[in-house]
């Protein structure tokens, strides 16, 4: 008989469903994956050693282009880890705003999830249903920010500017219809289609064991059957006092991922609704004139005020020497920042745990054996967000 | 004898460019009604209601540059294109599209001829289309084609199969193998009431065989970029679209025979009405694409081999019984 040689096949960095910039070099028998060997770098802007050159504030837009489908809660990440830093206390109205619009990029980041993991296995339609979902949700964030994707609302002390006026109204009337737009829209369609079942039940299962050992979080995780969330474990932003609770899977599989993922947009919805309800008035940034900015009306009109907004934007504030970590629960699990600051206006050193360089490393543990097209729909459930991945 | 060639040329003419033309005019339909039922508007710019595209889309193709890959087998790179266009063009030719018309006081029928085995020419030509596949995956030199392309071939047996035992049943209720006469036969009852079955079995294998959505793997672009036609541009690629709408039409052709009584129905002129059920048969293609997702490879198979073979074995098995109860026999 003549000898036989697997196949390589190089896919990505240009492949329609590596979500970005992945490249995987695959060894193949036939269809079967044999050796999956990821290959990262390909987005590598170097945002960790820019950060030692930048001051506290400027680097906040620099961390909407990490995880650029949910920019908000890596702003959260970044200016929670900064005031944690600076011992800082956040006013009421801005903490209990940043749950609400972080829960609703978590949903729109599901969303978004949801419509390319429909991509990916074939179902073409989902994809337009969830963007048209999410789109509702990025016009609440452009009426907040002026900014739909790379957001940037979150400063050092609370939220850059108030809420815009009609902005609960908006909320609400997104609470009112995403429940039955998920269940008549996307469940109807998508999970009860008995094709998208056999393509994602059983289909890139990873033990509870093999999750923990790789450091797998958020959603992949909780797949798994873990019950681990950091809202919930160790929480922030006064998650404590919201009633919500943590969806778990039971075999780990895509499958479950998907129900978890869709149950984490309704819990979320809860938090939003409890967010809205109990949303209080006063200062939506805290006041401490070395470190935020004063309003515009007081620069133009106090002296005082214009000497602090100019020291701020020119040269920063000093904290206090010391290293802090601190990590929140993104869409795609746990984002933590560290910073080692040296005393001066900027940090010594800034480094970040991406949950998804994290989750990526458990793909050839998910997809070798399996066939091409469970190693997309495992992709798909993985979903990575190269700008994180290679920072 | 002239008049014979005359008439001739003329249908041919006429029911190529006929062809051509609904071709064109699917494409666009796709698109719209893809993007009607996924809240988008689909092509509105090039012509009023975007009818125009299709005519630009074809302008865009042509002036497109030809790229041959460095590394590709010239000679079977070109011809593979032809080898997949020619056999879909060449089953049109049995596809009845009315009965025999009065024009200029000569008989003319709405079809190029009425083969006594026209199913068999069918069958027969339009298996010759998947080499053309194979055969460009093969000489594209690039691992996506290949396995496009070996995707395309282990499809396109495996569901033939069915495709050709399901219609089993279709003959034995109609006593020929000639397209008008199976139309002849269902003047009392369409065919798909005594041969639902055969009729579920034969669409869900003709999509398989016609590449669509949910069998859409040898081109599924989450997988395999485009499959077979990856490294194919200008008109060698168009001449890919070509053929695979052409199949849709034949196919939805053969389907309005076989099983919706071809050109029969009340009222409206037979051409109509066949036209009108071709295009439902186009309009159901197109749904299903906007709806399922893709299977995978395996599951396909298991599908052609383990479900629809045996299924459509138990329908010939069946048609008797049919038969007898539907006063056939």
């Amino acid at each position: 008989m003549a000898e036989t040689k697997n196949m390589i096949l190089n896919m990505g960095p240009q492949h329609p469903s590596t979500h970005g910039v992945l490249r995987l070099i695959l060894e193949l028998d036939g269809e079967t994956v044999v050796k999956l060997t990821p290959e990262i770098g390909y987005l590598h802007r170097g945002v960790e050693k820019l950060g030692e050159n930048l001051t506290y504030h400027q680097f906040i837009p620099l961390t909407d282009r990490e995880d650029y489908i949910a920019s908000l809660s890596n702003n959260l990440a970044y200016c929670m880890t900064v005031e944690k830093l600076l011992g800082m206390e956040v006013p009421p109205r801005a903490m209990v705003a940043r749950v609400l619009l972080t829960e609703l990029q978590r949903i729109a980041s599901h969303l978004i999830w949801l419509g390319t993991f429909g991509l990916d296995i074939g179902a073409m339609s989902l994809f337009f249903y969830c963007m048209r979902e999410r789109e509702t949700i990025l016009d609440m964030f452009e009426a907040c920010a002026g900014a739909r994707l790379t957001i940037n609302y979150f400063r050092i002390g609370g939220i850059a500017k108030d809420l815009p006026e009609g902005f609960e109204k908006r909320v609400r009337d997104f609470i009112d219809i995403l429940p039955e737009k998920m269940k008549n829209d996307y469940e109807r369609i998508f999970q009860d289609n008995k094709i998208v079942r056999i393509r994602t039940e059983g289909v890139g299962i990873i033990s509870k064991e093999d999750a923990v050992d790789l450091g797998l979080s958020g959603p992949l995780l909780r797949a798994c059957g873990v019950p681990w969330d950091i809202r919930k474990s160790n929480p922030y932003c006064g998650y404590e006092t919201y009633e919500f609770d943590i969806p778990t899977g039971k075999t780990g599989d895509v499958f479950d991922r998907y129900l978890v993922r869709m149950e984490e947009m309704r819990q979320s919805l809860k938090i939003v609704q409890q967010a809205l309800d109990r949303l209080p008035g006063g200062a939506f940034l805290a006041d401490d004139p070395k470190i935020c900015l004063p309003p515009k009306q007081k620069v133009m009109t106090e002296m005082e005020s214009l000497i602090h907004h100019f020291k701020i934007v020119s040269e920063g504030f000093d904290p206090p020497v010391g290293e802090v970590y601190h990590s929140i629960e993104t869409p795609r699990g746990e984002l933590g920042f560290y910073i080692v600051s040296d005393g001066s206006n900027k940090p010594y050193r800034l480094r970040f745990r991406p949950p998804s360089f994290v989750n990526l490393e458990s793909l050839a543990k998910m997809a070798e054996g399996k066939l091409i097209g469970d190693l997309i729909a495992i992709i798909g459930a993985l979903d990575p967000v190269m700008g994180e991945v290679d920072r | 004898m002239t008049e014979f060639v005359t008439i001739m040329i003329v249908k041919m003419v006429v029911i190529f460019a006929a062809v051509m033309g609904t071709m064109t005019y699917i494409t666009l339909a796709e698109r719209k009604i893809l993007g009607y039922m996924q809240i988008r508007p689909g092509p509105n710019r090039v012509g009023p209601w975007g009818l125009l595209q299709p005519i630009a889309d074809g302008i865009k193709l042509f002036l497109k540059e030809d790229i041959i890959p460095d590394k590709a087998s010239k000679a079977v790179f070109v011809i593979a294109p032809a080898m997949a266009l020619i056999p879909a063009v060449m089953t049109i030719a049995v596809v009845p599209f009315g009965p025999t018309v009065t024009i200029l006081g000569r008989p003319v029928d709405i079809y190029m001829a009425d083969l006594n085995i026209g199913i068999l020419y069918i069958f027969a030509v339009s298996s010759i289309g998947v080499y053309g596949i194979v055969l460009a995956g093969w000489a594209s030199e690039s691992k996506y084609s290949l396995l496009g392309g070996l995707r395309a071939s282990a499809q396109m047996i495996s569901y033939e199969l069915s495709m050709g035992f399901a219609i089993v049943g279709v003959i034995m209720m109609s006593q020929s193998l000639s397209m008008v006469k199976i139309i002849e036969a269902q003047q009392g009852v369409w065919f798909i009431v005594p041969q639902l079955f055969g009729f579920i079995i034969y669409i869900t294998a003709a999509m398989a065989e016609l590449n669509r959505t949910p069998f859409d793997l040898p081109e599924g672009e989450s997988e395999l970029v485009a499959g077979y036609f990856t490294e194919y541009s200008s008109m060698k690629y168009a001449m890919f679209m070509l053929a695979e709408y052409i199949n849709i039409i034949t196919v939805s052709g053969i389907v309005t025979t076989l099983y919706l009584g071809g050109w029969s129905g009340p009222v409206l002129p037979p051409l109509l009405w066949f036209v009108i059920k071709l295009l439902a048969v186009v309009f159901f293609m197109i749904w299903v694409r906007a709806t399922v997702p893709r299977l995978r490879y395996d599951q396909l198979m298991t599908l052609g081999w383990k479900v629809l073979l045996p299924a459509s074995i138990v329908n010939i098995l069946l048609t008797p019984i049919i038969m007898k109860i539907f006063g056939y026999l």
